[in-house]
């Protein structure tokens, strides 16, 4: 189902999915990149490196369906002066090749990008076997790498662009479906470790990351018109967290809720609660996948089932300005 | 260039003299898994086949040899000393707080050592991804690999043996330091991974089966694989686990002796043993 296409409904206009947005960066910052080599698991058509393959067939290698072998070939040629890209689901990448990110690229600090696609229960039909929900938080448990999970079609270009001039390892996770624009190219600002205020407010803060930055802008709207002032906060890199910006959202707004694509454990809200609790403890409330696997069902029916809604992420608003107000 | 054999032989009985030394005085390590693959190490920094400068050890032409059976790693501190990278008797820091000598190599603290290695299995593919670095970068430069034995048992050596039969990485030589012996007991009886060889061609590698405890021979097996063209070059290198010191192994009736150094009542023994040269 590699070129199949899905889409993520929304109010906003509708940009392309972030794996899209990240073959393309790729595609073309290959030519200012000269050491920019990719290895692939066979999954090019998918992730979307195969654009860089065509491109420039000579610094493209599909070592087949083999994620050990594929980070450990990128960690060699990294090791050698390459800036090496490995790219797969991304469950399989951080799952399948867990031990050869930490000892081959993270223990050596080496200059490998590891890029999981299909994030995520958004890629629908496939279901649980595909769907890196855990991808962040194993990610983020590796020393020294940078973890970003960009919003949209411009800032997974923006982060693609980040992440290559970056030197050292990072994780960068894109989504499979089609998803509403939260920038445009000529606006967007992005600076890795640097949170977005896409709008501010002075009642709480809803920090979101992915493909939940559009669900909570749209929760912030709704509750505009309940009178509740809300700050928007798009935290596309987990690690290193901009501490700043929870600083400032937990002394200013008295309350958080944290939403995200991801399970309860070691994603985003984990982060944001083991910072907030040590800068200043503030009510928080979460939206995210909880404890369990995905499954099988459209990517629209998906995000409803399993709760990633701006209607969630606005019952959450109100429960966490109850405890802040309690 | 060819250097006198006795001079090869001079130097594999200081490495394993040292090697013995610094597992002592750390109190751990693995010195027999280190002393099998003496007369491999010698001959690739000493034999004329490793362009590595320790005066420049990062030149980026420079050759690759990658220590994927970490826990050997005396073996190549050893070699790193005597090619002058770091004083001598830094050897004696092995394993402790603040060396550079960690107990598997790390190679953000040392420059000369190629890969962090240490879990076993993951040495192959940082040699493919150097092997296909420097044809990318047409700089000549050659990758050197051993591995253990008991660490065939990884499926990701398959892969990785797999991907450079695929680009045909000549320039890329594994050296299989096949002493028999794993963490608890017989590789042969643990998981038998015979015909090895056999394996290795059969994902398009070019083979050798050698005594690897005989310097003449590790010299020819290399000189083969240097001039083969087209695939890349296995050599299953036949060692006997702690060679140098068998006979006080038998004495002390281990022939494992895995992951142990000599206690300190048996060192001069065992050096005695290796300056007589008996197997």
């Amino acid at each position: 189902m590699a070129g199949a296409s899905s889409s993520v409904k929304s109010s906003r206009p509708l940009g392309k999915a972030t794996r899209d947005a990240f073959g393309r960066a790729l595609e073309s910052l290959g030519e200012s990149f000269g050491s920019l080599v990719v290895v692939d698991a066979d999954v090019g058509n998918s992730t979307r490196t195969e654009w860089f393959g065509h491109k420039y067939p000579d610094r493209f290698f599909n070592v087949g369906i083999a994620e050990s072998n594929q980070v450990g070939v990128a960690a060699g040629l990294a090791a050698a002066g390459y800036t090496a890209l490995v790219s797969s689901f991304a469950a399989f990448i951080t799952c399948n090749a867990y031990d050869q990110l930490r000892m081959s690229v993270a223990y050596p600090k080496l200059n490998v990008k590891v890029v999981g696609s299909h994030a995520g229960i958004s890629i629908g039909e496939d279901g649980a076997s595909q769907m890196g929900i855990e991808d962040v938080s194993l990610a983020c448990s590796l020393p020294g790498f940078v973890v970003v999970v960009p919003a949209d079609e411009a800032s997974a270009k923006a982060a693609t662009a980040a992440m290559l001039a970056h030197q050292g390892p990072v994780y960068l996770r894109v989504g499979r479906p089609d998803v509403p624009k939260v920038y445009s190219d000529e606006t967007i600002h992005f600076e890795l470790g640097k949170a977005n205020t896409l709008q501010q407010g002075t009642d709480l803060t809803i920090i979101a990351n992915g493909l939940m930055v559009g669900p909570a802008l749209d929760a912030a709207e709704a509750l505009a018109a309940e009178g509740i002032s809300v700050r928007v906060l798009d935290m596309h890199t987990v690690k290193p967290i901009d501490r700043d910006a929870l600083k400032a959202a937990a002394e200013e707004t008295g309350a958080i809720v944290v939403a995200e694509e991801h399970l309860a454990h070691g994603g985003l809200g984990s982060v944001v609660a083991m910072n907030v609790a040590e800068i200043k403890p503030v009510p928080i409330r979460y939206v995210n996948l909880g404890d369990q696997f995905g499954e099988s069902g459209t990517p629209e029916a998906l995000i409803e089932a399993f709760g990633l809604t701006s209607t969630n992420v606005a019952a959450a608003a109100r429960s966490v300005l109850a405890a802040k107000r309690a | 260039m060819s250097v006198p054999i006795d001079q090869l032989h001079a130097i594999a009985k200081e490495l394993r003299k040292d090697i013995l030394r610094m597992t002592t005085e750390a109190g751990s390590g693995h010195p027999s898994s280190s002393m099998s693959a003496v007369e491999v190490v010698t001959a690739l920094y000493f034999g004329g086949f490793l362009n590595f400068d320790a005066k420049n050890p990062k030149d980026p032409n420079r050759d690759r040899f990658i220590l994927s059976k970490g826990h050997a790693a005396p073996v190549l501190y050893a070699a790193l000393a005597h090619k002058g990278l770091f004083p001598h008797e830094e050897l004696m820091t092995l394993r402790k707080l603040g060396s550079r000598l960690e107990g598997h190599p790390n190679m953000l603290r040392l420059g000369g050592i190629e890969a962090s290695t240490g879990s076993l299995g993951q040495g192959l593919s940082m040699g493919v991804g150097y092997a296909l670095a420097a044809r990318l970068s047409q700089n000549g430069s050659q990758t050197y690999v051993m591995t253990g034995d008991g660490e065939l048992g990884q499926g990701q050596i398959w892969e990785a043996a797999a991907s450079a039969g695929k680009y045909g990485l000549d320039n890329l030589t594994c050296i299989v330091d096949r002493n028999g012996f794993q963490q608890t007991g017989s590789a042969f009886d643990v998981l038998n991974m015979d015909p090895i060889d056999g394996k290795f061609a059969a994902f398009g590698w070019s083979t050798q089966v050698i005594n690897g405890n005989d310097q003449q021979e590790v010299i020819d097996a290399l000189n083969r694989a240097r001039s083969n063209k087209g695939r890349p070059n296995c050599i299953v290198s036949l060692t006997k686990k702690g060679f140098g010191m068998l006979n006080l192994m038998t004495k002390l009736n281990d022939q494992n002796f895995h992951g142990k150094p000599m206690p300190a009542k048996y060192l001069e023994e065992a050096i005695a043993e290796v300056e007589a040269g008996l197997a």
